[in-house]
């Protein structure tokens, strides 16, 4: 074990400092005083992107628990386009509400370096700490409109169970020291095969806990049910924080632990992956079309996508583990932008998050619902958008591995989902409204991270060769 | 390194698009946008007779040839060429672009920029689909083709266009998610491991089994765009909705990438599961054609008996593919081209009669004949081309259809015939309804003949229905030796069939 090195940890240090900064900052703030605390935070994800470019060659590992390994840097690197671009689109919000704007940048800056963490650790301890950090953070962030009595309920049902997920979690990091007296993932992995044989309960328990566990965190059917509530009681640039950058860490965890530590085991859990990826998709998409409101049918559809990525996990030849980060990366980018339209369109006096609420949006605000357009038709899968770049590379790593099945399943359910983001571009195209929702003026850096965004998704879907090789780099170094 | 023509039609429609993009959009520059939009679709069009100008039809092969690595970890390519069979669908895609764009210009005012924005990246992503033979390209021109014309559809068609609109995506979206699954599989059964080239995918022998699967997925996308019977139910609803120029390009082109997938992708890729399924193909293809012509006969509105009659007519295409043989294939085509300039003018003629009046109801008309005597004499000569009266385009693609299914089949060539009779039933039929006999409303009293704008839209269309019916050869000609090319692929297996290796 070396404690030579930190520079693995270098990336999730900046943005903790900036965290830390941003609370003192709120602490030294005279009421009604305006301070950069937004741009503090953006100087510590710079701080993470420049650390992380410096490691990407060579990589790292500190403690022997954090490895910032090509695949981490990666989830890394989305994180910190998911926390720039939140940054951006969360200024109208923290504006219109008077929510507390140095403890909203602490707390996201926090769950960035949770995520990070959660990342790059390799340890079922260390995972376990970035989750908690993660979610203490987002927990709060749901619930921060204090007045605001549905999101109270929403982040504490959020809260509750989660909480109970996590205890499942923990209890299958005890079942798998009890196994292996380990709690590395190289270790675990490498005794799981020399233990060989057929598993044993407690070999089942430990890995059945740990799966329930992820599955909470990644909204996987059947344990997705916080999922609608928590998603539209948080304000919406938080949701299009929580829906992309958990996510990302979610799985970048679940593939390590599962590809690395529980693969020997894969038989027993293949099956078990199959249906619930199965059962998340079409879950997600047949529930998503009965929805009024968008910010439930984007609620979901985030199910439905993670179907998506779940199918990625299960088929884990190396085109499935690169479709992964490829599709986290641009489903962070699309869905971070679509709750950036909704953020914006919100008002004081109203969420204005019904499906109706869109109508005639194109003959009011021209330029909103043409970027809505591009998210929502990314979303769909539609080319030359980024979507349908992801989509197709995890239905072709599903069609490599031969699980036609699921691949079937997985397209025809995102026929379905096509109709409800359909919805609203029908709404902001083909209907007016006879009393046009009132929409405050865009301000210029929620304007700009929309319109980055809505670049990114284009340059992901028509010139992705370069990322593409990069998420094919990144999955080479481990597994 | 020669011109890339190729990828300029593909770009210069786009670019059009930019361009219309950054002019304002108000009422003073109305005429700008049509003007640019026009001229940037003429200048399309004058590329695509540049490009046959050029080509040489004594060669099978693809010509213009150019290729790009693109997702190289993927086998992925930009890789497009054209033969005599995708030739003449690009050069029908430049002539009716201008002629919709033309026709709008008086009943679209709404929105006008972002409708010529949404022709043009149409008119792009249908050449695109015309020339890709990398399956991975042409199935992203395929899929990015649906969102402009659902946009054509739902903004600026008529009451029921997002039910219409809705139902186009989602009913062809349906069809081609499975193809790309196919499409999927067969990349990865290629022994060099991933690749989308379809020169490549040809050469190699897929197994039994998966052909049946992967044939029935193609076919099925490109039955429902066809659309064959019985996936013909968007259809109706869409060409009813959609404006004039959505129904132009949409009975002119769009159905057109469902038979010439069948030819393209279906028959060459699966030769076995082809010839094992062309009589199905046939069948659904007989009945639709019966079937078509019958419902249109009993249609009240102009718009829904075009559109059925579309079924009918494209009824044929499927036939004479399914036949395999010289005359069935060339005729297809030669259909294919035909139904878009002879449904493309029906379109337009029940266009300028529903700007005129606002309805489209035959029994709202009547005795048209004395009101707008040359109107109505325009309508006899399409009319007439779309019956297939000798002398004009119709007859020629018919009667090979009709031949090449006789030669393979004579019983669905039997069947096949009474479509050409009942066609001619509920077409003129329709015609004597609408034109002739006394005025019985008077609000067709006093309605304005043939303006200077529409004749230039209908002249074109009527002196091609007069070229391709008197010249055919010109025509058939440079289709010959790529027909030749992809039926030997069909009947013998290429030359140097590599054996596929299996999926796990």
């Amino acid at each position: 074990m070396s404690f030579g090195s930190w520079n693995a940890i270098v990336p999730m240090a900046c943005v903790t400092a900036a965290a830390l900064a941003a609370m003192v900052a709120e602490a030294f703030r005279a009421p009604g005083e305006r301070m950069p605390i937004g741009p503090l935070g953006a100087i510590g994800l710079a701080g993470a992107l420049i650390s992380s470019i410096l490691l990407w060659s060579d990589g790292a590992s500190s403690f022997g628990v954090v490895l910032a390994d090509k695949f981490g840097l990666f989830v890394t690197f989305i994180l910190i386009i998911a926390g720039f671009l939140s940054l951006a689109i969360s200024e109208p919000t923290i504006d219109r509400e008077q929510l507390p704007r140095g403890e909203y940048y602490a707390l996201m800056l926090f769950a960035v370096a949770g995520m990070m963490l959660m990342a790059t650790a390799t340890d079922l301890l260390v995972i376990f700490l970035a989750l908690e950090v993660l979610s203490l953070a987002v927990y709060v962030l749901t619930g921060i409109r204090r007045d605001h009595a549905p999101s109270t309920e929403g982040a504490l049902k959020y809260f509750l169970l989660g909480a109970f997920s996590s205890a499942f979690f923990l209890y299958g990091i005890a079942f798998t020291y009890g196994l292996t007296g380990s709690t590395r993932l190289d270790r675990i992995g490498s005794l799981m095969a020399a233990q060989g044989g057929s598993p044993t309960p407690m070999h089942l328990m430990a890995v059945g806990l740990l799966f329930v566990g992820f599955a909470f965190k990644v909204s996987a059917v059947p344990f997705h049910m916080w999922t609608p509530d928590a998603y539209e009681a948080a304000p919406p640039a938080v949701t299009g924080f929580m829906s992309t950058g958990v996510k990302a860490a979610a799985f970048a965890a679940f593939m390590r632990v599962f590809l690395a530590a529980f693969d020997p085991l894969r038989p027993s859990w293949s099956l078990i992956l199959w249906v619930v990826a199965a059962a998340t998709m079409i879950a997600g998409t047949v529930i998503g079309v009965s929805q009024s409101s968008v910010k439930r049918m984007l609620a979901y559809s985030s199910i439905a996508h993670g179907g998506y990525l779940l199918l990625a996990l299960l088929a884990a030849n190396d085109v499935g583990k690169a479709a992964m980060l490829f599709y986290l990366l641009t489903y962070a980018v699309t869905n971070i932008g679509a709750f950036g339209v909704i953020s914006v369109l919100e008002t004081t006096d109203r969420p204005n998050d019904r499906v109706r609420d869109y109508a005639g949006l194109w003959y009011s605000r021209p330029a909103l619902a043409a970027l809505m357009t591009i998210f929502l038709l990314s979303l769909g899968g539609f080319p030359p958008m980024a979507g349908f770049i992801a989509k197709w590379y995890v239905f072709s790593a599903a069609v490599k591995r031969g699980y036609t099945g699921l691949a079937i399943i997985g397209v025809l359910t995102s026929v379905v989902s096509v109709f409800f983001y359909l919805r609203i571009i029908v709404m902001m195209y083909m209907t007016t409204s006879d009393s046009p929702v009132r929409i405050p003026p865009v301000p210029r850096m929620a304007g700009a991270a929309l319109v980055v965004s809505a670049i990114l998704i284009f340059y992901l879907g028509i010139l992705p060769t370069r990322v593409l090789d990069w998420a094919a780099a990144s999955i080479s170094t481990i597994f | 390194m020669a011109f890339p023509i190729l990828t300029s039609l593909i770009a210069l429609p786009v670019a059009g698009a930019l361009l219309l993009l950054l002019v304002r959009d108000d009422e003073k520059n109305e005429p700008l946008v049509r003007n640019i939009a026009l001229v940037v679709s003429t200048l399309v069009f004058l590329e695509t007779l540049l490009l046959w100008s050029r080509f040489n039809p004594a060669s099978a092969d693809f010509q213009f040839i150019e290729r790009y690595a693109w997702m190289p970890a993927f086998g992925i390519e930009y890789f497009v060429g054209v033969d005599g069979i995708s030739l003449l669908l690009i050069v029908l895609t430049g002539f009716l672009t201008p002629i919709a764009l033309l026709c709008s210009w008086e009943s679209v005012h709404k929105k006008l920029k972002m409708f010529c924005v949404f022709v043009l990246l149409l008119e792009s992503a249908m050449i695109g689909v015309f020339v890709s033979l990398d399956l991975f390209l042409f199935y992203v021109f395929w899929d990015a083709m649906l969102v402009p014309m659902y946009f054509l559809i739902g903004v600026w068609g008529y009451d029921r266009r997002i039910y219409a609109a809705v139902k186009f995506i989602l009913y062809t979206m349906a069809g081609s998610v499975l193809m790309l699954l196919a499409i999927l599989g067969l990349a990865y059964l290629h022994p060099d491991g991933p690749t989308f080239d379809l020169l490549k995918l040809y050469a190699i022998e897929v197994p039994r089994n998966q052909q049946f699967w992967f044939f029935l997925a193609f076919a099925l996308a490109f039955a429902i765009k066809v659309p064959l019977f019985p996936f013909h139910t968007w259809l109706p609803d869409a060409h009813v909705e959609a404006p004039t120029a959505g129904s132009v390009i949409l009975a002119g082109v769009l159905l057109k990438m469902g038979t010439y997938g069948l030819v393209r992708f279906a028959f060459p890729l699966f030769p076995e599961a082809a010839a094992f399924f062309a009589p199905y193909l046939a069948g659904l293809a007989v009945v639709g054609i019966v079937y078509g012509a019958l419902v249109a006969m009993v249609q009240p509105d102009m718009k829904k008996l075009v559109a059925y009659s579309s079924v009918s007519h494209l009824g044929f295409v499927v036939l004479g593919i399914a036949a395999m043989n010289t005359q069935g294939v060339q005729g297809a085509v030669y259909q294919m081209l035909n139904h878009g300039v002879s449904t493309g003018g029906l379109f337009l003629i029940v266009g300028m009669l529903s700007d005129r009046r606002h309805t489209r109801l035959i029994s709202e008309y009547g005795g048209l004949k004395n009101v707008v005597p040359r109107l109505v004499a325009v309508f006899l000569l399409v009319t007439l081309s779309s019956i297939g009266l000798p002398g004009l385009n119709g007859f020629v693609g018919e009667f090979l259809i009709l031949l090449g299914a006789f030669r393979w089949d004579p019983r669905f060539a039997a069947i096949a015939a009474t479509g050409v009779i009942l066609s001619a039933t509920y077409m003129l039929w329709m015609f004597q309804r609408v034109n002739y006999g006394p005025v019985t409303n008077e609000k067709n009293a006093s309605l304005p003949d043939l303006q200077p704008r529409e004749w230039l839209v209908i002249v074109p269309i009527i002196a091609m229905a007069i070229v391709m019916g008197v010249f055919p050869n010109l025509f058939l000609r440079p289709m010959e030796p790529s027909v030749q090319r992809m039926l030997n692929q069909v009947h013998n297996g290429a030359p140097s069939r590599i054996q596929a290796k299996s999926l796990p």
